[in-house]
């Protein structure tokens, strides 16, 4: 196992540096195309401007120097493991963006692991009672959950839970203002998470059901769970331990796949539960032009990507020691 | 036309005071302020600095004054009220402004507020605010006798100025914080040090700010509540879920959406308020590029005229809220407004006539002539107004295509690239026209590249000379003469046709009371806000 983490390591960090810098040259050439700069922005958030307000924004931005010399200074402070400094909020990239990590993390973190336990849960159950009610109802509302976009299904939970009930909190990461502490803290926290994180959660908790019930009922088929059978194993214990163990490999691959699409569905669920996020500080950036900002965060999702795709990998050689370090 | 929008406009207004006078403010004034409590307001978005010092967005306006004061607060018809400075006084040829100020004033470091520091003020002002730098063109220089005393000497005089001098419009900067540093990247843009009401707390990005009551605040009665905090919630529906769930205490300039208006309004804890909106109207229009091949003909543009109905827009795109507007000037400028109507009535015929005069007959498929219409996306009406607009038009067979973009897109195709026909934009009139209209219309402000300039490329040297001599003329009564005369003319010469005037309401719940006392409303210190318990 140690020989094997150390080869994943050395893979993936030969394959992560030119992607990487690839992402960020490609990224930085396609949002030059983008109409109107930074200094546009601020004037047109101000409503006013003078030709000389202008030129001063440009300078402060660094807008009047030629792209390419733009680009340079960026990759030449990157080399330097520094994100650079983002004007328009007056701050090193590198702390605003550990200023939203941690949220966007939990955010993504939490939703995974609800779509993954309820997916798994449901898609067991399904494929267990294949054919008859219990995987028809599931079937139907399954397909419901896939075909509703998050954010109508987060609106929603806000309408029942928050506004009707008044269970729950609408918006935010925490009660602001109120000074909580130690467990008080931590459950006013996760009263904020529940919502969003079922929200962003909803669609995949679908696809991982779905996918669960296809590859269970596929194992079930096999040689070896007949064998299992034929030993006299616990019904129970040959579902969990030979048939499950074998489905999660296809599980695991999509939900490794699935992280980068978790942060890109984060921006509406972000701006709608007005959570301090990452994918809402990227949309901030594109609408305000601030790119060394934007650059900043595309360079931070594709690392946890390619950390996500490592882990990912690690995880099936312990699910089925079968696949080899290639 | 007249007997037709009156009703309309009159019946909008007085729903809506009628709101206003439902809600408790009689109650307010006699009931004995409680102390203590946290008041939440809400933003739509978050603001870029927390000084409104290098940049006047809307967000930043709204937080900068809870810790940076001003000079002077306006009532509701911008006479102004002593705030940082007691007492002042204009000299009669209208170029020297003495201020007294407030003696033992603190900086919330701790070091005195002088004169010094106003002098400073207005210096960094006038270099580097987007509007200081026409505000105090004619600064020559502020004079400082002793350390209550300022003295600003103009070069000519500047009629405009005494109304200019709130805390979000003209801070008062601390110098010794300021200077020798970089005005744009100084970090108390992040964590600002001022004379206000409010004490900075903590900024996390994406979520809230918090301030928290400053203690020896000048007043001594004063602030009344011992935290704010100022939540940024970017979609429409999480705000209105905000007020719904009483998450949020308080927003300004119509905070959610207006096809949300109705359901919130029948909410008993909520009320609804005009007060606090008359520091700044805006003025929403259609503005042509006289350099199209389409607007440069007169005759064109009056077609277009003779074809909108302003009353049937605000019904329908606005709900109601919004009063018909013929001028560049709000209505709401009652000093500098020409109430005349436009001298081109809604008329499909005429309109029908004029085009053809014009040379642009209908075609075979019945459409004279296809053209991209542009808008500035800032605020939520602006599509559903477009989409208002290429119906009225195509009725007169002009074939509309409403094109999107984000605004600095928007910004650069309509006052960089000069790519564009026509266009539904918006432009805030503020305290006075010399501020807020004259870079509109003034052929010395068609600049490329500078937003919110002559957008139209509008050029006549009479108006030219009205605007300039009205920016100088110290007689009220002739230099409202002057505006009259300049409205009369863009309203013949319609280099854009101004549409309505939109009305911001400000959400509150009924818990909270005295936060819009001045022309600036929510905008200004509210240092006297309360909170029931």
């Amino acid at each position: 196992m140690g020989r094997r983490i150390a080869a994943t390591l050395r893979r993936t960090a030969i394959h992560a540096v030119p992607t990487v810098l690839g992402i960020i040259v490609l990224d930085f050439l396609l949002l030059q195309l983008m109409p109107g700069d930074a200094a546009d922005v601020i004037a047109s958030e101000s409503g006013v401007a003078t030709a000389e307000s202008m030129a001063m924004l440009r300078q402060h931005f660094g807008l009047d120097q030629p792209v390419l010399t733009q680009l340079m200074n960026f990759l030449g402070h990157l080399a330097q493991f520094n994100l650079g400094f983002s004007p328009r909020y007056n701050m090193p990239v590198v702390d605003l963006i550990l200023q939203r990590l941690p949220g966007t993390l939990m955010l993504m973190v939490t939703a995974l692991a609800f779509a993954l336990i309820i997916g798994i849960a449901v898609g067991s159950v399904m494929a267990a009672w294949a054919g008859r009610w219990p995987d028809r109802i599931l079937s139907v509302v399954v397909l419901l959950f896939y075909s509703m976009p998050g954010f109508w299904v987060g609106l929603m939970a806000i309408v029942l839970f928050s506004v009707k009930l008044g269970w729950l909190p609408s918006d935010g990461d925490m009660t602001v203002g109120a000074g909580l502490t130690g467990w008080a803290m931590i459950a006013d926290r996760l009263r904020h998470l529940v919502l969003p994180a079922l929200a962003l959660a909803s669609f995949f908790v679908a696809v991982y059901a779905r996918l669960t019930r296809a590859s269970m009922l596929e194992v079930q088929r096999q040689d070896f769970m007949r064998t299992a059978q034929a030993k006299g194993l616990h019904p129970f214990l040959i579902q969990l331990r030979h048939a499950l163990r074998n489905a999660l490999v296809p599980v695991t691959t999509v939900a490794g796949m699935h992280l980068g699409n978790l942060l890109g569905g984060a921006v509406v669920v972000e701006t709608l539960f007005g959570w301090p996020g990452m994918g809402r500080l990227a949309l901030e950036a594109v609408l305000a032009r601030d790119f060394s900002t934007l650059l900043g965060v595309l360079l931070l999702s594709s690392f946890l990507v390619i950390v996500a795709n490592m882990l990912i990998d690690l995880l099936h050689a312990w699910l089925d020691p079968r696949i080899g370090a290639a | 036309m007249t007997a037709k929008f009156r009703p309309t406009r009159r019946a909008a207004l007085a729903g809506v005071s009628a709101l206003a006078f439902m809600g408790g403010r009689g109650y307010a004034q006699t009931a004995t302020p409680r102390k203590g409590g946290t008041l939440t307001f809400i933003q739509n978005s978050e603001p870029q600095t927390l000084v409104a010092l290098t940049t006047v967005a809307t967000p930043a306006l709204t937080v900068s004054a809870k810790v940076t004061e001003g000079l002077l607060e306006y009532d509701y018809d911008i006479k102004p009220r002593p705030l940082l400075a007691i007492e002042w006084s204009i000299s009669p040829d209208g170029k020297t402004y003495t201020f007294k100020l407030r003696p033992n004033v603190k900086f919330h470091d701790g070091k005195p507020f002088t004169s010094a520091d106003v002098a400073y003020s207005i210096q960094l002002l006038k270099t580097v605010h987007p509007r200081g730098r026409n505000t105090f063109a004619n600064v020559l220089e502020v004079k400082t006798p002793d350390p209550l005393t300022a003295v600003i000497e103009l070069s000519k005089p500047a009629p405009y100025l005494i109304r200019a001098l709130t805390a979000a419009e003209t801070p008062m900067m601390p110098r010794h914080i300021y200077e020798g540093t970089d005005p744009l990247g100084n970090p108390n843009g992040n964590a600002p040090v001022g004379t206000g009401p409010y004490k900075f707390k903590e900024w996390v990005r994406g979520s809230h700010i918090i301030y928290e009551r400053n203690a020896d605040y000048w007043d001594p009665d004063l602030p009344r509540i011992d935290r704010m905090v100022c939540k940024f919630l970017p979609d429409t529906g999480a705000r209105s879920i905000a007020f719904e769930n009483k998450s949020a205490d308080i927003g300004y300039r119509m905070p959610v959406a207006l096809s949300d208006l109705e359901r919130l309004k029948k909410l008993p804890h909520l009320e609804f308020e005009t007060d606090g909106t008359s520091y700044s109207y805006n003025v929403s229009c259609l503005q042509f590029n006289l350099d199209s091949q389409y607007f440069k003909h007169l005759k064109v543009r009056q077609a277009v005229a003779h074809a909108i109905n302003r009353e049937l827009l605000i019904k329908t795109v606005c709900y109601g809220y919004g009063t018909v507007c013929y001028s560049p000037i709000a209505p709401g400028l009652k000093d500098f407004h020409d109430p005349t109507p436009s001298p081109y009535t809604l008329d499909l015929k005429k309109a029908e006539q004029l085009l053809d005069e014009a040379g642009f007959p209908r075609g075979a498929d019945k459409i004279r002539f296809r053209v991209p219409l542009d808008y500035n996306p800032i605020g939520d009406e602006s599509l559903r107004l477009s989409e208002f607009l290429r119906a009225s038009l195509s009725r007169i067979g002009i074939g509309v295509e409403v094109r999107s973009a984000d605004i600095s897109a928007f910004v650069k195709r309509v006052y960089t690239d000069r790519a564009f026909d026509f266009t539904y934009n918006g432009h805030s009139n503020l305290f006075d026209p010399t501020v807020g209209v004259q870079r509109i219309y003034w052929s010395k402000n068609f600049k490329k590249g500078v937003p919110f300039s002559n957008g139209s490329h509008y050029e006549n040297p009479k108006v030219d000379a009205l605007l300039e001599g009205a920016a100088v003329e110290n007689d009220p009564v002739k230099r409202k003469a002057m505006f009259v005369e300049f409205q009369k003319i863009v309203a013949e010469e319609i280099p854009d046709i101004p549409l309505y005037s939109p009305l911001f309401l400000t959400i509150k719940n009924r818990r909270v009371h005295d936060d819009s006392l001045t022309a600036d409303g929510v905008e200004a210190n509210m240092s006297r806000v309360w909170l029931d318990a």
